[in-house]
C-alpha cells in the first residue's frame, strides 16, 4: 500500500453505510466521505512502518486455554429476555418479514 | 487404500459425470451452549433456553465449553484429520434477526483440524468412496427465524433457543459422483458420529444439517471437458431429500448446459432451495454485499493449543469406529461384509450383545442369523434398546446350543425364544414346560415305522428316487409328536424305506 | 476528624462507618444533596438513585448496630459510570440507541461493589458508547468541568471525573479504552487508574473495543482507588480475558519508600504540541520523585507516536463489530416503520424533503430498513463515525492494509514497554497535551479530538498499567495531570508511587471553586 493519501469515494462510504446498517442522508453522505478520507489518510501512515517481521498482536494477553465446564446454568425467564423486545408477541421476538432467504450465504 | 473405481467416476461422450461436495452442520451432544450454561435440549418453548450471552445483551461475554470442544477433536480425529496444534477463533460479521451478536464466532483461517477423510463402501459392492475432507471447525448456531406466510403477516417470530449452540461444520472435498454415494456417505457419517457420541445427527431435529454444491462434468467429443456452473442447494431435510435435489439438479444442469452452453466462471455460484414437495430447486434471489463478512479474530476469547497428551487423550477416548468394527466382526466372527454391516449399523451395544453372543455360541454365523432373524425384528416390534431387551446372550445362546445338540429344531427353538422373551422365565423351564424331552430312539424308530406304513404313495416315490418326498413325512411326524428332530425323522424314515 | 462527610477520604468514610463514627445514611444524605445541588450545573450523572442508596444505607446501618459483618467498602457513595450494567438502573452507555434500557443482569464490577456494601448512588455520564475525549458526545448533553463549567471534563468517563472532582461521591468506576479514565483524571485534577488489561472483570461492561476495554477507580487519592481495586479486581470466570493472578493487598503496600524506583522520562513527550505550562508541571512532578528517592531516566518508545493511528484502527473495528447488536430487533431503540422522519445530529425529527431524500433510499427489503433507520436515528455522529471507519478497514481488501497491518504495529508498541521495562521501572510523563479545553472547541474536527489521547493510547494497545494524578494547576487554576505507567500487573507499583507523591503533594486534596 503506498503512503499517499488514498481518497474514499462517494461511492466507497455508501458501500460502508450499507454494510454497517446506517441510514445516510445525502448531505450526511457528502459530509462524512470528507471526514473519513481524512482520517483514513491519517491512519494510513501506518504503511510506512516496517513491520515485515512482525505477527499481529490481537490479544494483548498471552494467555490460552480457557473453558468452562458442560454444566447448565440457570436461563433468564423468557419474561426478561423479551422485556426489552421493542416488539415481540409473548413468545418471540417480532421483525420485519425475513422472506426466503437463510442467513449467511 | 484407493478406492475401486465406481462406474459413475467415468463418463463417456453424451454423459457427464455429476460432481458433488458437501457442507454439514452438526449439533454437537453436549448438555450446554457453546458459550453459555443455557441447555439445548430440544423443542422447549421458544425463548426459554436464553440468557445474556446467547442474546447477546450489551456487556455480555463468551466462555468456551471445554466438552463442546473434546467432542470436536474427537470428530475430527475418527475423520482422519489433522488437529492443528493452535488454533483460534474469528468473528463473521452480518447482520440477520436470529444473529442477536450481529456476529457469528466461529473460526475463519486457522480451523481446529483439516485434510482428513472418510470412506463410504456399498455393503452390496455397488460402489465406494473416499471423500476427502477439507476442514472440520466449531462454531455457534444462530436462532431460528419462522415466517407464517398463510397468516399474512408482515412480521417474521425470532426464537433463540438454538443460538448458541454448539456446531461442528465439516466441509468435503467435491469427491462424490452420484447422488447415491451421497446419501450412503452421509448414512456413513451420521453412523460414525453417533458411534462416537459427538451428536445425534437428527435431521428432522436440526442437529444435522446438509448443503451441498453440484456441478457437472461434461466430455467434449475433442476431449476437453466442459464444466457448468457449481449451484449450492440448500433447504434439504432429509437425506432422502439430499440425494432426489441432488438427483433433480442434476438433470436440470443438464438441460441448461445443452441449451445454453454456459460454464463454470461465467457466472458467480448461484444458491437454490430444494422445494420437497414439488421436488425441484429454485433459485434464491443473489446478495451482493453478503460475502464480506469482515474476519477478524474474536477478542473475547483466547487461543487454545492442543498438546499431544491431549491428543492421545482423546484417541484413547474414542472407541472403535463403525468401519473398524465391520472388519473385525467380518474376521473375527467369519460372518459377511453384509452381516456385519447389518450389525454395526444398529450400534455399540447391539454389537456388543452380538460379540458376547457369538463367543458364548462358539460360531459366528448362526449367532448373526439369530440376530438379523429374531432379536432385531423383535427388538424393532417392541420399541426399547438392546440392553433393556429381555433375553440374555446366555439364555440366547442356551436355546441355540440345544439346537445344535439336536434337542429340538430351529423353529422349536423359536417358539421357546418368544416364551422365553414374553414370560421371563428361564430356557430351561420354557422347555421342560413346554414338554419338550429328546425323542429317544426306540420311540423314533417306532413312530417312523408308523409313518412309512401309512404313506405308501411317498414311499413309492422315495424309491422312485425321489428322497425329498420323505420330507412330507415330518410335518405328520411332528403332528404326532412336535418334540421330534425333522432331521432325524428324515433320515430314519429313508433308512426304514431302504431296508423294505 | 471533620465532621463533613464531604471531606473526608473514601478510607476515613469506611474507617468511620465500621467504628461507628458515621453513619452510612448520614454520609449518603450527605452526597445525595451535593449531587442534587450540583448536577443541574455538571450534568455528570445520568441518573440518581436516591431511594435505593438511601435503603442500602440504612440496611448497612442496621447490620452494623446487629453487629453482623460489613464489606470492605460498607457505607462508600460510589457513581458508576453508565457503560457498566446495573439491574435495578437504566443502562444507556449516554445512547439514545439505549435510552431506558434495563438490563437484567450486574456487571461484575457491580456485583463485586455491592458484595463490599458500596452504595451506588448513581450512572454517571459518558461520551457515548465511550468513544470520545470531551464527554461531548453523550446524548443527554455533555458534562461541565468543575473547575470551569465552561470546560469539558475530558472523556469518555467525564461523567465519572467531574463526580469525584465536585465531591458528588468519594468514588466513581470508569472505564480506560484508549485513556478514558487517565485523560479525565487529569483534567479533572483527581487520580483514575488503568488496570493492566484482564485485572479486572470486563463482564457486564458495554464494550467499545474489547482488547483494550479495562474498568477502574476513580477517586481522590492512590489509597482511595487502592482500596476501591482491591473489591473489584480479581478474576472471573465469566470473561476468558480475565487473569488468574492472586490480587495483592494494595492498600498496606502504599508506604513503601521509593528509594531505588527508576521512573523513565520519554524526551518525544515533550515535543511540539506540549502545552508550556503542563510541560513546566510535569518536570517539577519528577523533581519530587526525585525528591522521593527515585532516580529519572531518559527511555525511549520509539513507536509511540504510531499510537493514534494504530488505535484508531484497532478500536473502530472492533466497535464496528461490537456495536453491530444494536439494531433494533432484540433490544434497544427501533425506527418507526414508515419513514419519512429522521433524527437530526442534535436530536428531534425533521421530515425529509425530497432534496434530502436518504442515500440508501432504495433499502432491500423492509427489515434492512429497519435496521438502518434505527442505527442512523439511535447513534450519534461520533459513534457512526467510528463505525464506518471500522467496517472500511475490516472490509474486503482493506483488510491487510490497516486492520492487520495496526495489529503488527500493536506488537512493536508492546515490544516498545517491554524493553523500556528492562531499564526503568515506572514511565512517567503528560496524561494530556493541554489542561481542560473549552466546550466546543475541539468537536468541529474529529482528528483533532482523537489527538487528546496521544499519551494514553499506548498503555491499552500494550495491555500494560497506568495512573494519572494532579501535578500542580496552570496559572488559569486548571489542573495538571501527570502520568505513571507500568509492565504488566505493577498496580501495586503505580499506586505506592503515587502515594508516595500524594504524602509530599497537596494538589490532589484541592477542591474546584464550584459555585452552589
Amino acid at each position: 500500500m503506498s503512503s499517499a493519501s488514498p481518497s474514499l469515494s462517494r461511492q466507497d462510504v455508501a458501500k460502508v453505510a450499507l454494510l454497517s446498517r446506517l441510514a445516510l442522508s445525502e448531505r450526511e453522505l457528502d459530509h462524512l466521505t470528507g471526514e473519513l478520507s481524512k482520517i483514513v489518510g491519517f491512519v494510513s501512515q501506518l504503511a510506512d512502518v516496517d513491520t515485515s517481521a512482525v505477527e499481529p498482536l490481537a490479544h494483548p494477553l498471552d494467555s490460552q486455554n480457557v473453558f468452562r465446564d458442560d454444566v447448565v446454568t440457570p436461563s433468564l425467564t423468557r419474561e426478561s429476555v423479551l422485556r426489552s423486545a421493542p416488539r415481540h408477541d409473548g413468545e418471540s421476538f417480532l421483525v420485519p418479514a425475513v422472506l426466503g432467504e437463510t442467513g449467511a450465504a | 487404500m484407493a478406492a475401486a473405481p465406481s462406474p459413475a467416476d467415468v463418463a463417456s461422450p453424451g454423459s457427464f459425470t455429476t460432481i458433488i461436495g458437501l457442507e454439514v452442520h452438526v449439533q454437537l451432544q453436549t448438555a450446554t451452549k457453546l458459550f453459555c450454561g443455557c441447555p439445548t435440549t430440544f423443542g422447549a418453548p421458544p425463548n426459554t433456553q436464553v440468557c445474556p450471552t446467547c442474546l447477546g445483551l450489551p456487556g455480555s461475554l463468551p466462555v468456551m465449553n471445554r466438552h463442546a470442544f473434546d467432542l470436536a477433536v474427537r470428530a475430527a480425529l475418527a475423520l482422519e484429520c489433522t488437529i492443528a496444534p493452535f488454533t483460534k477463533w474469528d468473528r463473521k460479521n452480518y447482520f440477520y434477526p436470529d444473529l442477536p451478536k450481529g456476529y457469528q464466532i466461529s473460526q475463519f483461517d486457522l480451523p481446529f483440524s483439516s485434510d482428513g477423510f472418510l470412506e463410504v463402501v456399498d455393503p452390496k459392492g455397488a460402489f465406494s468412496r473416499r471423500v476427502g475432507i477439507i476442514r472440520v471447525h466449531l462454531e455457534e448456531d444462530a436462532g431460528k427465524s419462522m415466517h407464517d406466510e398463510a397468516a399474512g403477516t408482515a412480521d417474521s417470530r425470532i426464537d433463540l433457543n438454538r443460538a448458541g449452540t454448539p456446531l461442528c461444520e465439516i466441509v468435503t472435498q467435491p469427491d462424490l459422483r452420484s447422488p447415491q454415494e451421497a446419501r450412503a456417505w452421509l448414512n456413513e457419517l451420521k453412523l460414525l458420529l453417533v458411534y462416537l457420541g459427538v451428536s445425534d445427527c437428527n435431521m428432522q431435529e436440526g442437529s444435522l444439517r446438509v448443503d451441498a454444491n453440484v456441478n457437472l462434468h461434461i466430455p467434449r467429443p475433442d476431449g476437453s471437458v466442459a464444466k457448468t456452473p457449481i449451484v449450492e442447494i440448500k433447504n434439504m431435510n432429509s437425506f432422502r431429500s439430499v440425494e432426489r435435489a441432488l438427483a433433480y439438479e442434476a438433470a436440470r444442469q443438464w438441460e441448461e448446459w445443452q441449451a445454453t452452453g454456459r460454464e463454470l466462471g461465467s457466472a458467480p455460484k448461484q444458491t437454490r432451495g430444494w422445494d420437497d414437495p414439488a421436488g425441484v430447486t429454485r433459485g434464491q434471489r443473489h446478495k451482493e454485499e453478503s460475502s464480506d463478512y469482515r474476519y477478524f479474530p474474536e477478542p473475547d476469547l483466547v487461543p487454545v493449543r492442543v498438546s499431544a497428551d491431549d491428543l492421545a487423550r482423546a484417541r484413547a477416548a474414542m472407541g472403535v469406529p463403525p468401519a473398524g468394527l465391520r472388519h473385525m466382526l467380518a474376521e473375527r466372527w467369519s460372518i459377511s461384509a453384509y452381516d456385519a454391516d447389518v450389525l454395526v449399523n444398529q450400534g455399540r451395544d447391539l454389537v456388543a450383545y452380538f460379540e458376547e453372543l457369538a463367543g458364548l455360541v462358539g460360531e459366528g454365523k448362526v449367532a448373526s442369523n439369530w440376530m438379523q432373524q429374531d432379536v432385531l425384528r423383535t427388538l424393532n416390534e417392541r420399541g426399547g434398546t438392546i440392553d433393556a431387551f429381555p433375553v440374555r446372550p446366555p439364555a440366547l445362546a442356551d436355546i441355540i446350543g440345544r439346537i445344535a445338540a439336536g434337542d429340538f429344531d430351529t423353529s422349536r427353538g423359536r417358539e421357546i425364544f418368544a416364551e422365553v422373551l414374553a414370560s421371563g422365565r428361564t430356557v430351561a423351564d420354557v422347555v421342560s414346560s413346554l414338554g419338550i424331552a429328546a425323542v429317544d430312539d426306540d420311540a423314533l424308530d417306532v413312530l417312523c415305522r408308523e409313518l412309512v406304513a401309512a404313506n405308501p404313495k411317498i414311499v413309492a416315490d422315495v424309491q422312485g428316487g425321489k428322497e425329498q418326498a420323505a420330507a412330507g413325512l415330518i410335518g405328520q411326524a411332528k403332528k404326532k409328536n412336535p418334540n421330534v428332530n425333522p432331521g432325524k425323522v428324515r433320515a430314519k424314515c429313508l433308512e426304514i424305506i431302504r431296508g423294505l | 476528624m471533620p465532621s463533613d462527610p464531604l471531606q473526608l477520604s473514601a478510607v476515613e468514610i469506611v474507617a468511620a462507618v465500621r467504628s461507628g463514627d458515621l453513619t452510612a445514611t448520614a454520609c449518603t444524605e450527605a452526597f445525595l444533596d451535593r449531587i442534587a445541588r450540583t448536577n443541574g450545573t455538571l450534568n455528570a450523572f445520568l441518573c440518581v438513585d436516591r431511594e435505593g442508596a438511601l435503603a442500602r444505607a440504612a440496611d448497612i446501618d442496621a447490620r452494623r448496630r446487629a453487629g453482623r459483618p460489613l464489606g470492605p467498602l460498607a457505607g462508600l457513595p460510589v457513581g458508576v459510570k453508565d457503560a457498566l450494567c446495573t439491574a435495578d438502573l437504566p443502562t444507556t452507555c449516554a445512547s439514545k440507541m439505549l435510552a431506558g434500557y434495563r438490563p437484567p443482569y450486574d456487571a461484575e464490577v457491580v456485583a463485586r461493589l455491592r458484595r463490599a456494601d458500596a452504595v451506588i448512588v448513581g450512572k454517571t455520564n459518558m461520551d457515548e458508547f465511550a468513544m470520545g475525549g470531551s464527554n461531548e458526545n453523550s446524548a443527554f448533553g455533555p458534562v461541565a468541568n468543575p473547575w470551569d463549567t465552561s470546560r469539558a471534563p475530558g472523556g469518555s468517563s467525564g461523567g465519572s471525573a467531574a463526580c469525584v472532582a465536585a465531591d458528588m461521591a468519594p468514588v466513581a468506576i470508569g472505564s480506560d479504552t484508549g485513556g478514558s479514565i487517565r485523560q479525565p483524571a487529569g483534567l479533572c485534577g483527581i487520580t483514575g487508574l488503568k488496570p493492566t488489561y484482564g485485572r479486572v472483570s470486563r463482564r457486564g461492561l458495554v464494550a467499545f473495543a474489547s482488547s483494550l476495554d479495562q474498568i477502574g477507580p476513580m477517586a481522590r487519592s492512590a489509597a482511595d482507588c487502592a482500596l476501591t481495586l482491591e473489591a473489584i479486581a480479581g478474576h472471573d470466570p465469566g470473561d476468558s480475558t480475565s487473569l488468574t493472578d492472586a490480587v495483592p493487598d494494595y492498600s498496606r503496600m502504599l508506604d513503601k519508600p521509593l528509594t531505588g524506583l527508576r521512573i523513565g522520562r520519554v524526551p518525544e513527550h515533550f515535543a511540539a504540541g506540549l502545552d508550556p505550562e503542563v510541560a513546566r508541571g510535569v518536570e517539577e512532578a519528577f523533581a519530587v520523585f526525585r525528591e522521593l528517592g527515585a532516580t529519572v531516566h531518559d527511555v525511549r518508545l520509539p513507536h509511540a507516536h504510531h499510537g493514534i493511528p494504530t488505535y484508531y484502527l484497532i478500536a473502530p473495528c472492533e466497535a464496528s463489530s461490537n456495536l453491530a447488536r444494536y439494531d433494533g430487533a432484540h433490544y434497544g431503540y427501533r425506527a418507526e416503520p414508515g419513514g419519512g422522519h429522521r433524527a437530526e445530529p442534535g436530536g428531534g425529527h425533521r421530515a425529509a424533503d425530497g432534496r434530502d431524500a436518504d442515500a440508501t433510499a432504495a433499502f432491500e427489503s423492509p427489515l434492512v430498513e429497519m435496521y438502518c433507520r434505527s442505527r442512523a436515528e439511535g447513534f450519534g455522529p461520533e459513534v457512526k463515525r467510528r463505525i464506518m471507519l471500522g467496517t472500511y478497514a475490516l472490509s474486503a481488501g482493506y483488510y491487510d492494509a490497516y486492520y492487520a497491518k495496526a495489529l503488527r504495529v500493536r506488537r512493536l508498541i508492546r515490544q516498545d514497554y517491554l524493553d523500556a521495562f528492562e531499564s526503568v521501572d515506572l514511565i512517567g510523563g503528560p496524561v494530556s497535551a493541554t489542561a481542560a479545553f473549552p466546550l466546543g472547541e475541539k468537536t468541529g474536527d474529529p482528528l483533532a479530538m482523537y489527538l487528546v489521547d496521544m499519551y494514553t493510547v499506548t498503555a491499552n494497545l500494550a495491555g500494560v498499567g497506568g495512573i494519572s494524578f494532579p501535578c500542580g494547576f496552570t496559572a488559569g487554576g486548571l489542573p495538571i495531570g501527570f502520568q505513571l505507567q507500568g509492565p504488566a500487573l505493577a498496580e501495586s507499583l503505580l499506586l505506592n508511587a503515587t502515594d508516595r507523591f500524594q504524602s509530599l503533594t497537596d494538589w490532589h486534596r484541592r477542591r474546584p471553586p464550584l459555585a452552589v
